[in-house]
Formats: structure tokens, C-alpha cells, sequence
């Protein structure tokens, strides 16, 4: 069965001055109809890239190696530019980290909700207006009749969120991007807004790739996570099998790492070494010279993609 | 080690941009004539000679000869020391007088602020050579009030963008860092937040220089600053001006030469600066 | 008994908006009263706007209040003006770690002359061995290997930038040391390195913490008591411990639910929506939760909640707690 999006053994560099920066490398994930997947690493992880690559809007540095990303059939690096737009927008949105630079600052919230409809959705100009409310009051956005006319730096930044999300929203789309949707936010307005993300993706069968740092939050709001370390997928595995019985040792330690409301001080344990320079040759395994369990298979290519149980895949020689 | 670094530095600012090793060749050209020009020039610059009026360039006169039959070549050397003296003068002033305004406004702000604001909303108010050319009139033609006007007319521009720098740095961590260790508001300014400011206030004073270098030019090619038979590029200009309808160009030509590659010369090398200063490079 | 190390008493900040014909004030911290005792750990939580900030600038005397007093070690730090207070002894003794380690490291200075200023400027340090011998053991304090001493900033990873505001905040040896959201902006397993090592230098100095945070999860860690702000007040002060199982505030009950736990997945949890109150001269009447609070009656807008015992140093500010 093929999943939503389907991305396969993609590989990715960043041509620089300072030379090839393997950003992705064999990464490769699936999402299914309605699900959230969580895809959580650490600054330089890769993460980011990979939600770009995914839209087709990545840094002109960037150069695909090698893969392929499918999405409802669709092969994305092969089609046309013209092809990808129609998608983008209509039937795969993405919302930012930063909500407020996302939004046009000098045009109403309801009118750039509008502009998204007109170009993307079969929608009659009367009807414009009438639906531009309804997706800002699907994403709880009290007295919306009011917020439409509103400006962007009227609003707090949890409510241009929820505008981003009824902007990306409005099309109704089949896969939602979710690049730190909550950065950036207050803890209470990030629970606000998680729900609503989780509970619009459940009500409309949407499926949602969620990036974030935080292991806690996509513990709590996905339903697969898909574990990242210096362009590698590590491990994937069910919400629950990841967190009770992680496999690879990367995210066994970040587990270690993550503060929780049940750690304490002493539990708490640091992970050793720092992200290998991307720019320089790699060992198989990237994040050999920061395990314990290192042995001699290890350095053996290619790194093998170990089944540990169903739906619970690890890239590691030595699984926990 | 330091020395070594500051090489390295130099060599990779250079590396990169071949333009800015040809400003510096430039430079080193118009310091040498500015330095040493009575040594270099072939001849006296002020020595007539009524048998080669307006020779055109050849062998003996390379920038031929001007209508009192003084050698063109010996006088844009020599001209060199008075054009390039006067704009490194007034850039040197404007950029101190300016970045202590500019910082005080930026950092103290309110009163300071306004008051300072005002003074060089003033300035700024009147079209900048009319000012200069009224500064030069009221006080005298003299190479110092040169200086002088010229200094006047750049001073806002040094104090706002010094402002503007000072303004963004105020609030920042190391600043209120700085404070918690301390520092008060003037060791906080001198110490910490001017030589953060100094690298794009330099790469901004070498790109105002060669405007410096034309405004001192053109106060004397109006008539107003340094008077003949002074070797000065502008004036030299001016004089030659009258020239361009009989044909004898070279007499205009090569001193407005001199003042282009001048003009250039500081552009590239404000370009080059900027990579150089920039305290993320340094190794 | 010996008296608290810090005692803050009364202490606002009113900033001027708005423009000549309606004049208004912005009340960025209002009335809030703070002890922290020797070698205590006090976490300050909120969310961003509700005077975290400004408070912390308040107690670290880089800002005059507009009322209220700040007693530190028995002397009154607020009896000068803070442009006086910086020439003085007691300048030393409250430090602070700030936010982003990039940003709050001068780039033009290299590591050692960073760590050095401090001690020069605050303790007159002159003695070029001994201001080396004061340095080198910061930095031994916070774990950075000397040779990173010659660096510039930006040569440092993340971790290291931390370490070299650490050390800075530690070298004068302050009695108390304001964390403005140290680990905010470094990854997970920085954070967890840089937590560890905050709890050692604290066993080692005989140091007071202020933790201040957004992140509940990392305040708990290091706190021994938490105090909750919302729009400038103290709305609940507790033992870290009491704070988590049995907030009385709807505030804090709200912040705690909201804490991602993948332990209570699935869970339909109460949730704060709304925006809150304009901080522009507030209603000194009206709770600054009202509006958003699930109780929300005529009380409320009648009588601003005063803080009010519940149990051994747990302190709400609500009429219905």
C-alpha cells in the first residue's frame, strides 16, 4: 500500500563555497491518509530541508542526488514547475515557523484568505467573502466576521497561526507541512493550537507532517516519529514503540535529554560529541563516533534499515 | 601569530577580489605622488615656459603642456599632496566629529537625540555644495576652510549612520551584558559598542572619501578654495574648461583623469574594506 | 533567622505609550513582591509579554522601577539611581545569564577579555596574573578548556557560547545569579549539559538562583519554589513540587495542562483560549485574568485578588482558589 507521500531514498546536497554539504542522505518516510507524523532532530538535523524538498521550494544551492518523492501519485522532482505549483496550495500546504512574517502585513487577514481561495479553490466571487469567514471560524478564531477585516499586527501571534492554518486550510488540502508550527509561542497557546491541528487533520482525513525539536510535543500530538541526525532518518516507529522501546541509541539519549514532567535533574543525561561537519566525508553510520555501541559493522556500507517489529524500523547495526 | 592572522586576512579579502588589489595599486600610486610629488615630477609645476604653450603630449611633456607652458604631467603629480590632503582631512574630522554626535544621540537618546537631530536636519536642509560654496565664501578662500565646508556638509551623514548603529546596539545582550559587569555609559560606548561600529563606519568613510576628494575639487573649480597657480586637479579642470572647443583636450583630460581614478579608487577600496573589517571572517 | 538574600517589595514599572493628547501606561510589572532566601532557587514562569523581562532587569538594577523597593543582603539597592548603582560593591553580587548566548557576547571581543571586563571594571582588577588566575578558573568552573580562551564568539559552537556567559556572570562571584532563559536557544542535548552543569556551579558557589523560563519542564529540574507571573502581577507562588500536583490559580492549572506529556495522549484537556487583557492602563479593580479565566464573575471585576496563604509558602492571587 502507498502511503499519501511516499519519499524514497532521497538524497540531498548544498553546494557551497565551503563545499558539498550533505544535507539528506537515503532518507526515506511515508505518510499515510490521516496521520500525523512527527518528524523531530536537533538544529542541523535536517529536518527543515526535508519539509522544503517535500514542497519543492528548496534553496537554489540545493541539488537532489538521488530518490523520489511521490505524493497522491505524483512523481514531485520530475514534474513541471507549473504541475508543482497546482499542487502546492491546493492539495499540500505548508504553515511557518514564523507566522507574522508569513503574512502580508499590509493586507486584511480575510482578503489573503481570499487570494489563496480564488486561485486554488473553484469558489464564485460572491462566495469569496462567505467562505473566507468559515475557515477562519474553523480554526477557532473568535468573532471571525470581525478578524476578517482585520490587519496582521492587530492580531497576537498564536491568532496569525490560526490564520496560516485556515490559510492553508482553505483548499482543504490532503497533506499539511508543519515546519515548528509553535515555536515561538506561549505553552498554552501552543496546546491550543496542536489541538486544533490534530483534531482538523482527524475530522478531515488530512495527513500532517509535523517538524519539530520537541520530542515531548510530537510524543504527545503524532502518531508515528520519524527520528533525525545529521541527514539521516534513524529510526521510525509508532508514537508508543518509540518512546517505551527506542531502538536506535540517538534516540534513546535524546529521550535521555528531553526534560519531561516526570524527569528529575539526575535522570536527565547529556548526549556526548556534537553533529558531525556535513561537509566533510562521513562514516556510514553519522552518528558513529558519538555511540557507546559502536563496533566493527558500523563502518560498513550501506547502512543497513534493520525491522525491529512491525512498523518499527532503525538504521542501526546494533539496535537496542 | 596576530601578524600572521592579519595576513592571512588580507590575503583572503584580496584573494577574493581582484578590483580591490587594484585599488590598492591605485592608492599606493596617489600616496607616492601625494608623499613624494616635488621628488617624482619631471618638472617644476609652477615654472612657465613661454616657448611650449599648449604643446600636445609628447615625449619630453607626456600630458603635453597647459597655455602658460607648464608641465601638465608635474602638476597633476604635485596636485596629488593638496587634493587627496584636503579630503582625508575633512573625512578624518567628519568621521570623528560625527561618530562622537551620532553616538551619543543613538545611545543617550531624548533630549540628546532631538537636539543633535535637529542640528543635522539643519544641515541637510540646504543642498550640500551651496552650503559648502557659502561656507568657503563667508570664511575666506583658504585650504582650511575647505576642509573645513567640506567636513560641515558630511558630518550628518557620519552621525546618522553612527545613530542608526549605536540605536541597534543599545538593547543588545552583550551591551546589557557589559553593564551588569560595570561598565558606564561612556566605557560602555568607547569600549564595547564603537568598535563594533567602526568596521561599517570605516567602509562608509572610504566610500564618502571620493565624494570628499570632488567636493574639494569643485569649491576650487567654481573659484572658490585654492587659488592659481596652486596645482589642484579642479582648478586645473577649470582652467582647461576653456580649452574643449579649440581642441586641446589633454589639458583638461588628464587632471579630470586623476580625479576619477581617485573618486574610483576609494569606491573599490570602501568595497574591499567591508569583507576585510568584518569581524565574522577574521580567522 | 538570618534575612533573605533578596527581598523585593512594592516593585512596578510603568513605561509612557501613546502619544501628547492620550497619555497612558503601560504596566510591564506591577506590585509584585519577591523573597529569595540564600542558596535558593526561585523559577520565575510566564508567558512572553507578562513582565518576566523587565522584572528580571528590574532586580538585576539595569532599569529604575517606578515603585517599590529591592533589599539585597539588608541594603537597599534601589536607594540610588541605576546609572550610580553600576559603580558600586554591591554591582558585583547580582549577575545575570542572558537569553541568547550569540547575541550577548561583544564579537569583538575574544573569550578571555569577555570573561576578564567584569572583574576588571566591577572588582579594579589591574594585577595581570591575578585577573589571569581569576579567569582561568571561571572558565575551569564552567568547563571550557583554556584554549578556547583566545577564541572570538563566533568560532564557538552554541555550547561553548553558553559556557563563556556562565563563567562571565560566575567570575565576580555574585550571591545571586539571575538565569533569563539560559537554554532557550540551544538544542536538547546542549540544554541537558548546561542544566547539569547550572546545578553543580550552584552546589559549588553557595549561589541564589532566579531560573527564569518558559519551559516548565526545565524549571522544575533546578527549582526548589516557582513563582507564576500573568500581566505583570505574582498570580501563585508554590513549592515546585505543590505547584505541579495542586495549582490553585485557573492560570497555573491552565499553564501545567498545557505542558506536552506523552504520557496523557489522547486526553481531552482544558484548554486557555482568548487573548489576554491589554496591559495599557489596566482596571486596578478588575483581575488581570479576568476574560480569559474559565470562572470569571462580578467578583473579579469588583476587587483585585490579593496573593493569599494556602499552606506552607504557597501563596494565589484569586478569589476563588
Amino acid at each position: 500500500m502507498t502511503g499519501q507521500l511516499q519519499i524514497d531514498r532521497l538524497s540531498l546536497v548544498f553546494r557551497t563555497r565551503h563545499g558539498a554539504v550533505r544535507a539528506l542522505e537515503d532518507v526515506s518516510l511515508s505518510i499515510e491518509r490521516g496521520e500525523i507524523l512527527g518528524v523531530v532532530g536537533e538544529s542541523g538535523s535536517g529536518k527543515s530541508v526535508l519539509a522544503y524538498a517535500v514542497i519543492g521550494l528548496q534553496d537554489p544551492a540545493a541539488e537532489v542526488l538521488g530518490g523520489r518523492i511521490l505524493f497522491g501519485g505524483l512523481d514531485m522532482l520530475a514534474a513541471s514547475e507549473q504541475a508543482r505549483a497546482d499542487v502546492r496550495g491546493r492539495e499540500l500546504a505548508m504553515i511557518f515557523q514564523s507566522p507574522r512574517t508569513a503574512l502580508n502585513p499590509i493586507r486584511k487577514v480575510g482578503r489573503q484568505i481570499e487570494d489563496i481561495l480564488r486561485q486554488h479553490a473553484n469558489v464564485s466571487s460572491g462566495e469569496l467573502r462567505r467562505h473566507a469567514i468559515n475557515a477562519l471560524a474553523r480554526v477557532r478564531i473568535p468573532d471571525p466576521e470581525r478578524r476578517y477585516h482585520a490587519y496582521p499586527f492587530e492580531l497576537s501571534g498564536g491568532m496569525c497561526q490560526r490564520v496560516m492554518i485556515a490559510m492553508a486550510l482553505a483548499c482543504s488540502p490532503f497533506l499539511l507541512i508543519a515546519d515548528e508550527p509553535t515555536t515561538g509561542l506561549d505553552v498554552t497557546t501552543q496546546a491550543v493550537i496542536m489541538d486544533l491541528i490534530r483534531d482538523l487533520s482527524r475530522s478531515a482525513r488530512m495527513s500532517t507532517l509535523l517538524i519539530t525539536h520537541d520530542l515531548g510535543l510530537a510524543g504527545e500530538y503524532c502518531d508515528r516519529i520519524a527520528v533525525m541526525h545529521a541527514g539521516h532518518v534513524v529510526e521510525v516507529a509508532s508514537v508508543e514503540k518509540l518512546l517505551d522501546h527506542p531502538a536506535h541509541p540517538y534516540t534513546q539519549q535524546l529521550l535521555g535529554a528531553t526534560p519531561t514532567p516526570q524527569s528529575t535533574i539526575e535522570g536527565l543525561t547529556a548526549i556526548p560529541g556534537q553533529l558531525p561537519d556535513l561537509r566533510h566525508d562521513l562514516p556510514a553510520c553519522r552518528f558513529s563516533a558519538r555511540c557507546a555501541r559502536r563496533v566493527a559493522a558500523c563502518e560498513e556500507r550501506p547502512l543497513p534499515w534493520v525491522s525491529i517489529g512491525p512498523d518499527h524500523l532503525v538504521r542501526c547495526q546494533v539496535p537496542l | 601569530m596576530r601578524a600572521a592572522a592579519l595576513a592571512r586576512n588580507v590575503g583572503h579579502a584580496f584573494g577574493e577580489n581582484r578590483l580591490t588589489l587594484a585599488a590598492v595599486a591605485i592608492l599606493i600610486v596617489l600616496l607616492t605622488c601625494a608623499g613624494f610629488g616635488h621628488a617624482l615630477a619631471p618638472y617644476d609645476p609652477l615654472t612657465t615656459d613661454g616657448a611650449a604653450k599648449l604643446l600636445p603630449p609628447n615625449a619630453a611633456h607626456p600630458f603635453g603642456t597647459d597655455a602658460l607652458g607648464r608641465d601638465i604631467l608635474s602638476r597633476v603629480i604635485v596636485a596629488a599632496r593638496l587634493d587627496i590632503g584636503m579630503a582625508i582631512s575633512a573625512v578624518l574630522l567628519s568621521f570623528a566629529a560625527g561618530l562622537a554626535l551620532g553616538a551619543a544621540a543613538g545611545y543617550f537618546g531624548g533630549w540628546t537625540d532631538r537636539i543633535i537631530g535637529r542640528l543635522m536636519d539643519t544641515i541637510m536642509a540646504f543642498p550640500l555644495f551651496v552650503l559648502a560654496m557659502g561656507i568657503v565664501a563667508a570664511l575666506g578662500n583658504s585650504v582650511l576652510n575647505i576642509i573645513l565646508a567640506t567636513m560641515i556638509i558630511n558630518l550628518p551623514f557620519y552621525c546618522r549612520f553612527a545613530r542608526g548603529e549605536v540605536n541597534v546596539r543599545r538593547e543588545l545582550g552583550y551591551v546589557e551584558a557589559a553593564r551588569m559587569g560595570g561598565n558606564r555609559a561612556v566605557p560602555v560606548l568607547i569600549r564595547h559598542i564603537i568598535p563594533n561600529i567602526l568596521p561599517p563606519m570605516m567602509v562608509q568613510a572610504s566610500l564618502n572619501m571620493g565624494w570628499a576628494i570632488l567636493n574639494a575639487a569643485g569649491l576650487s573649480f567654481i573659484g572658490l578654495g585654492v587659488r592659481p597657480p596652486t596645482p589642484e586637479w579642479g582648478i586645473m579642470v577649470s582652467e582647461g574648461a576653456s580649452y574643449i572647443i579649440s581642441g586641446e583636450w589633454w589639458t583638461f583630460v588628464f587632471p579630470g583623469a586623476a580625479l576619477v581614478l581617485a573618486v574610483f579608487c576609494f569606491n573599490l577600496l570602501g568595497d574591499g574594506l567591508r569583507d576585510l573589517l568584518d569581524p565574522r571572517r577574521r580567522i | 533567622m538570618k534575612p533573605p538574600l533578596l527581598e523585593a517589595r512594592g516593585l512596578s514599572k510603568h513605561y509612557p505609550v501613546g502619544n501628547r493628547r492620550r497619555r497612558a501606561m503601560l504596566h510591564a510589572v506591577d506590585e509584585v513582591d519577591l523573597v529569595i532566601g540564600r542558596g535558593e532557587c526561585v523559577g520565575l514562569v510566564g508567558e512572553s509579554g507578562c513582565g518576566k523581562s523587565t522584572l528580571v532587569r528590574l532586580l538585576a538594577r539595569l532599569i529604575d522601577p517606578t515603585a517599590g523597593t529591592i533589599v539585597l543582603d539588608g541594603a537597599d539597592t534601589t536607594a540610588v539611581s541605576q546609572s550610580r548603582f553600576v559603580g558600586m560593591p554591591d554591582r558585583a553580587r547580582i549577575q545575570v545569564v542572558f537569553q541568547d548566548p550569540t547575541e550577548s557576547l561583544n564579537p569583538a571581543f575574544r573569550v578571555f577579555k569577555a570573561i576578564a571586563d567584569p572583574l576588571l571594571q566591577l572588582l579594579g582588577l589591574r594585577d595581570r596574573p591575578k585577573l589571569a588566575a581569576r579567569v582561568h578558573r571561571a572558565a575551569d568552573l564552567v568547563g571550557l578548556p583554556r584554549e578556547l580562551l583566545t577564541r572570538y564568539p563566533h568560532q564557538l559552537s552554541g555550547g561553548q557560547r553558553a559556557r563563556v556567559g556562565i563563567a562571565r556572570a560566575i567570575a565576580v562571584e555574585p550571591s545571586l545569579l539571575i538565569l533569563d532563559e539560559p537554554t532557550s536557544a540551544l538544542d536538547v542535548s546542549v540544554q541537558a549539559v548546561i542544566l547539569h552543569l547550572l546545578a553543580d556551579l550552584r552546589a559549588a558557589l553557595g549561589m541564589s538562583y532566579l531560573f527564569v523560563s518558559h519551559d516548565l519542564n526545565v524549571v522544575r529540574l533546578l527549582c526548589s519554589r516557582i513563582v507564576v507571573m500573568y500581566l505583570g502581577r505574582v498570580v501563585e507562588t508554590a513549592p515546585t513540587d505543590v505547584l505541579f500536583t495542586a495549582p490553585r490559580h485557573p492560570y497555573t492549572q491552565a499553564l501545567i495542562s498545557a505542558i506536552p506529556d506523552p504520557a496523557r495522549r489522547g486526553e481531552q484537556r482544558p484548554r486557555l483560549d482568548g487573548s489576554p487583557r491589554s496591559p495599557v492602563d489596566p482596571d486596578p479593580k478588575t483581575c488581570r485574568f479576568h476574560g480569559r479565566c474559565p470562572i470569571g464573575t462580578d467578583r473579579c471585576t469588583g476587587a483585585m485578588p490579593a496573593l493569599r496563604p494556602f499552606g506552607e509558602a504557597h501563596f494565589t492571587a484569586c478569589h476563588f482558589a
